[in-house]
């Protein structure tokens, strides 16, 4: 046996990763992966997963392939979450090891964010954008592949943490000095800071892309106060997002850093400063909050109009009010840190702002309220998830204005009072949004309705498990439990309220097999939409076939008003009114393998990184930089679909007149 | 109607809960004594929970508002057969609820953000005319450590303190961060490495307090439980004195404590001089304000925490 044999064993397997459970799921994935080579080359499915799939630049596929990540997401921060609460369901329990325990709530938190959240997010904008302003695609197709690309492999190099080398263990904040290589000597960190830096790049990108395909690729006619409002909230998500990232990046290079090369930026030893990170980390994270949730305030914007039949109530201030918090949302970040002894001016300062951020996010609750008010709510199961929503975002506001009053933020920081605000309005806001948004928008992304009946039991389900698992962690925080504790001694009073959340978290559980059952039971069966139009919709997007054809629009749309399709539906315009002649050749983005290969490439630099295995590390670097020279000086990118071939498919839609 | 029986459960669910939210509030601060943030048993602590409970009743005020208006909407708006409420498909715009929910919202934090500041204020500054104990605290994974400057002693995941009268705690770590908090006492503070923050604290009567850390900072993070005994000014004294002369802590003692474990209460005679840092910047209690950064031949060096 040659000698360096040991050494990668010890390196990629220490113990660590080599605790039952975790053998249990290296066994499985190993199946899953044989399994899933052997069917494709059985049904040679190869070529069609390549040319189809992997070297896309559709949106509309994109979306899909954004899609399926965030629910593989949220099923593995889902499971992380169980693992955790029923480590905390009874005092002075050994469910798991403490350090495991580290591990999974640092995975739970940087995967429910990071690649659960935001793909999600950006499943939705891929799905709907283009389509919503009357575009053929976003204004960088292969720029957006590569943003996905980007976000996968960042995904996979910190999924494979816990099976190979061991999961980061300090918290989806990463504070150092417990980062450092002093208290943290495993590849753990490693992971979190290469796979958010390659993942950042991605959103960073797609940050680019959405801003300027809602400035530059709207219809005709669309003007800015005619967009709808999920465009709007695309717009203002996209600039948070181009100024949020880079503070991140650079918090995170540091801190790679001090691990990788010695330097002592945020180190414990030689006068390193690591309330600097802190500065650094949230000056990206207030803003990335926002991030996760005005593009769900536009979904709710949409699904509430649709479902109540009715205009969207005083959409001046609806706009007004996101594009406050968007320039407020950079303007809070101390609030993290009130406890860190910035001095009563500052701390005063930052409370006040934040309070501030709580106007506009009133207003919007109370316009949503006012939309329904004189219209037909009609409870689809998207509108449900809207209708939870308003009472249960407006609980999480509450208690941030509650941890906005430095005084008492003095007391609730850190405690299970926070832990229960933020899940609050992240479950309540972001989560209900995506789901709603998913219910709303799957049939335009796949032709069929997702089963409603079973999408209720999923909701109400999420719904009675999110309180009942909440609650009680606000009256914990009350009784002074603190955030991360691996586990409890008995005499806190601290036992009953956890078993109650315990509880709570497995009818999540049980919600999302019911969510899964749903999306499956109604691929195979679900009703089709034949109509394109199936919640008579306001918007663009229900002008097209579902799903829609590559090139979305066989005719650019002209738009007069804010409910665009609505308006064209009361002036008696169906949805087969093209004339053959109306139809021309369209240029379309040429699929391409260079993002495929640049994000493979900044995985295999990532991996050599983590690993401080510089040979493997420069072949990555060498590859990307391979990719992007092929990619600038590859003019081929596009190509003509003929006119006739558009007819033809319009046609075979019914759509074509004569 | 399948809906219309959703509809019904979910608005008998959210009055239910509504009636249990409004019992736990009315029976708020009968809540038992393990609600140790409903239990202050000092100054500082009891103006942390006036400022909470003043914003959370108005807070409830608001959520009463927004509540009764969405049931109301959503329960006399719905789509069923029938339904004789108005359906306006094109209102959209109505000046004065446009400005009001701008208007209304901003005057009630006001209301909110006037005790705010104040409170934030007056927390930053040490009472006059008591003159504070002084304790050095530093967080070590996964312990703390309590040194008494003018006492010259020192104890480990326990600290003696006089009731009625402020305690000024410096904090620092030789160690992750950790966030140094007795909940009965008042709200919590950082220690970080390489800073020293201050936090005063003051007991009102005789008792026992747990504290914790609420920063996680490694596997032995949740044993970080400490206590706070606060006793009479004279068995304070006589604890002092007896304290004295216990064994010293040596510097071998001290790297002891440094390494990753768990340890119970220990208590010192003295303890060597250069554990604590004597000098340091950032925000003070002592009214100056930000601290001067001195050069010198051995490096940077801070002007003293407290003046006395």
């Amino acid at each position: 046996m040659p000698s360096f044999v040991p050494y990668l064993v010890h390196t990629l397997f220490p113990p660590t990763v080599r605790l039952p459970d975790i053998l249990l799921i290296d066994f499985g994935l190993i199946c899953a992966g044989i399994g899933v080579i052997v069917l494709l080359t059985k049904t040679r499915r190869w070529g069609w997963l390549w040319n189809d799939w992997l070297t896309t630049v559709d949106h509309k596929k994109i979306a899909i392939l954004y899609l399926i990540a965030a629910l593989v997401m949220l099923m593995r921060g889902g499971i992380d979450a169980l693992m955790l609460r029923a480590q905390l369901a009874l005092p002075t329990t050994h469910f798991m090891p403490a350090s495991q325990y580290d591990e999974v709530f640092t995975t739970h938190g940087t995967i429910m964010v990071f690649f659960m959240g935001m793909p999600f997010i950006f499943a939705l904008f891929n799905a709907v954008v283009p389509l919503m302003i009357g575009a053929r695609d976003v204004a960088f197709p292969r720029l957006n592949a590569m943003s996905y690309w980007l976000f996968a492999f960042g995904a996979i190099l910190f999924n494979i943490s816990f099976v190979i080398g061991g999961s980061p263990n300090a918290g989806w904040t990463a504070y150092p000095p417990y980062t450092g290589l002093a208290f943290n000597p495993g590849p753990g960190e490693n992971y979190y800071f290469l796979a958010l830096i390659i993942a950042g790049m991605g959103t960073t990108m797609t940050g680019i892309n959405f801003l300027v395909t809602t400035l530059k690729m709207r219809a005709p006619g669309m003007s800015l106060m005619k967009m709808p409002m999920f465009v709007w909230s695309t717009m203002v998500t996209s600039a948070l997002i181009l100024f949020a990232f880079p503070p991140l990046t650079v918090a995170l290079a540091m801190s790679l850093f001090d691990r990788l090369f010695g330097s002592h930026f945020f180190t414990l030893a030689r006068g390193g400063m690591p309330m600097m990170y802190v500065n650094l980390f949230w000056l990206f994270g207030h803003p990335e909050v926002y991030i996760l949730i005005i593009p769900l305030f536009g979904v709710f914007s949409e699904v509430v109009a649709t479902f109540s039949k009715k205009m969207l109530f005083g959409y001046p201030v609806m706009v007004a009010s996101i594009v406050a918090i968007m320039f407020l949302a950079y303007g809070t970040w101390v609030h993290h840190f009130f406890t860190m002894g910035a001095g009563p001016a500052v701390n005063a300062f930052f409370g006040l702002s934040t309070m501030l951020i709580a106007i506009p996010t009133g207003v919007k609750i109370f316009n949503w309220i006012f939309t329904m008010w004189g219209g037909r709510i009609q409870t689809t199961t998207a509108m449900l998830y809207q209708m939870a929503f308003i009472p249960v975002f407006m609980v999480g506001g509450a208690t941030g204005i509650l941890l906005a009053v430095v005084p008492a933020d003095y007391q609730l920081h850190n405690s299970y009072f926070l832990v229960a605000h933020f899940h609050n309005v992240l479950i309540g806001g972001t989560l209900f949004g995506l789901l709603s948004g998913l219910y709303y928008w799957w049939p335009k992304m796949f032709g069929m309705k997702l089963n409603e009946t079973q999408g209720k039991w999923a909701f109400w389900l999420f719904l009675i498990g999110f309180w009942v698992t909440f609650l009680p962690q606000y009256l914990l925080g009350l009784k002074g439990m603190t955030r991360r504790m691996y586990t409890y001694p008995l005499g806190f009073g601290w036992h009953d309220l956890n078993v109650i959340s315990t509880f709570g978290a497995f009818i999540m559980g049980a919600a999302f097999v019911v969510l899964v059952y749903n999306i499956v039971w109604s691929l195979l069966y679900g009703e089709r939409d034949l109509t394109g139009d199936p919640w008579d919709g306001r918007t663009l997007e229900w002008s097209l076939p579902s799903p829609v054809p590559e090139y979305n629009f066989p005719r650019i749309p002209v738009v007069h008003d804010r409910d665009a399709w609505w308006a064209m539906k009361q002036k008696g315009q169906s949805l087969a009114d093209l004339r053959p002649e109306d139809v021309h050749d369209v240029e379309m983005p040429k699929n391409s393998p260079i993002p495929f290969l640049l994000g493979a490439s900044f995985f295999v630099l990532g991996f050599g990184m983590t690993f401080a295995w510089w040979p493997i590390a420069i072949i990555g670097f060498v590859g990307i930089i391979l990719c992007l020279l092929f990619s600038g000086f590859d003019y081929n990118d596009h190509h003509h679909l003929k006119a006739d071939a558009i007819r033809q498919t319009e046609a075979t839609l019914g759509r074509l007149q004569g | 109607m399948f809906a219309q029986r959703l509809m019904e459960s979910y608005r008998k669910l959210v009055l239910a809960a509504l009636a249990v939210g409004a019992g736990l509030l009315s029976a708020g601060f009968s809540f038992g004594p393990k609600y140790v943030l409903l239990h202050p048993a000092g100054p500082v602590a009891k103006s942390e929970l006036h400022v909470f409970v003043f914003a959370l009743e108005l807070m409830a005020i608001v959520a009463v508002v927004v509540l009764a208006l969405f049931f109301y909407a959503i329960v006399r708006f719905r789509d069923t057969a029938g339904n004789r409420a108005p359906y306006t498909p094109n209102w959209h715009s109505h000046t004065l609820l446009e400005v009001s929910v701008w208007i209304l919202p901003a005057i009630l934090l006001l209301f909110i953000a006037i005790p705010t500041v104040k409170t934030t204020f007056s927390l930053a500054h040490l009472p006059k005319g008591k003159k504070p104990v002084v304790i050095d605290v530093t967080s070590l994974t996964w312990k703390w450590l309590f040194e008494y400057p003018k006492q010259h002693i020192a104890t480990v995941n326990y600290a003696v303190i006089p009731a009625n009268r402020p305690v000024l705690f410096e904090l620092t770590a030789d160690s992750p961060m950790n966030t140094f908090w007795v909940p009965q006492l008042g709200g919590m503070e950082y220690t970080m490495p390489n800073r020293v923050l201050p936090l005063w604290l003051e007991a009102d009567k005789a008792g026992t307090y747990w504290g914790h850390s609420g920063q996680f900072s490694g596997v032995g993070f949740e044993k970080m439980f400490f206590n706070v005994k606060a006793v009479s000014q004279k068995s304070f004294q006589t604890w002092t004195a007896k304290t004295a002369s216990a064994h010293p802590m040596t510097m071998a003692a001290y790297d002891r404590l440094l390494k990753q474990t768990t340890v119970g209460d220990s208590t010192y005679g003295n303890y060597p001089a250069d554990t604590f840092p004597t000098l340091a910047s950032g925000f003070s209690l002592t009214g100056s304000g930000m601290y001067m950064v001195q050069h010198d031949k051995k490096g940077i060096s801070y002007l003293p925490m407290v003046g006395s």
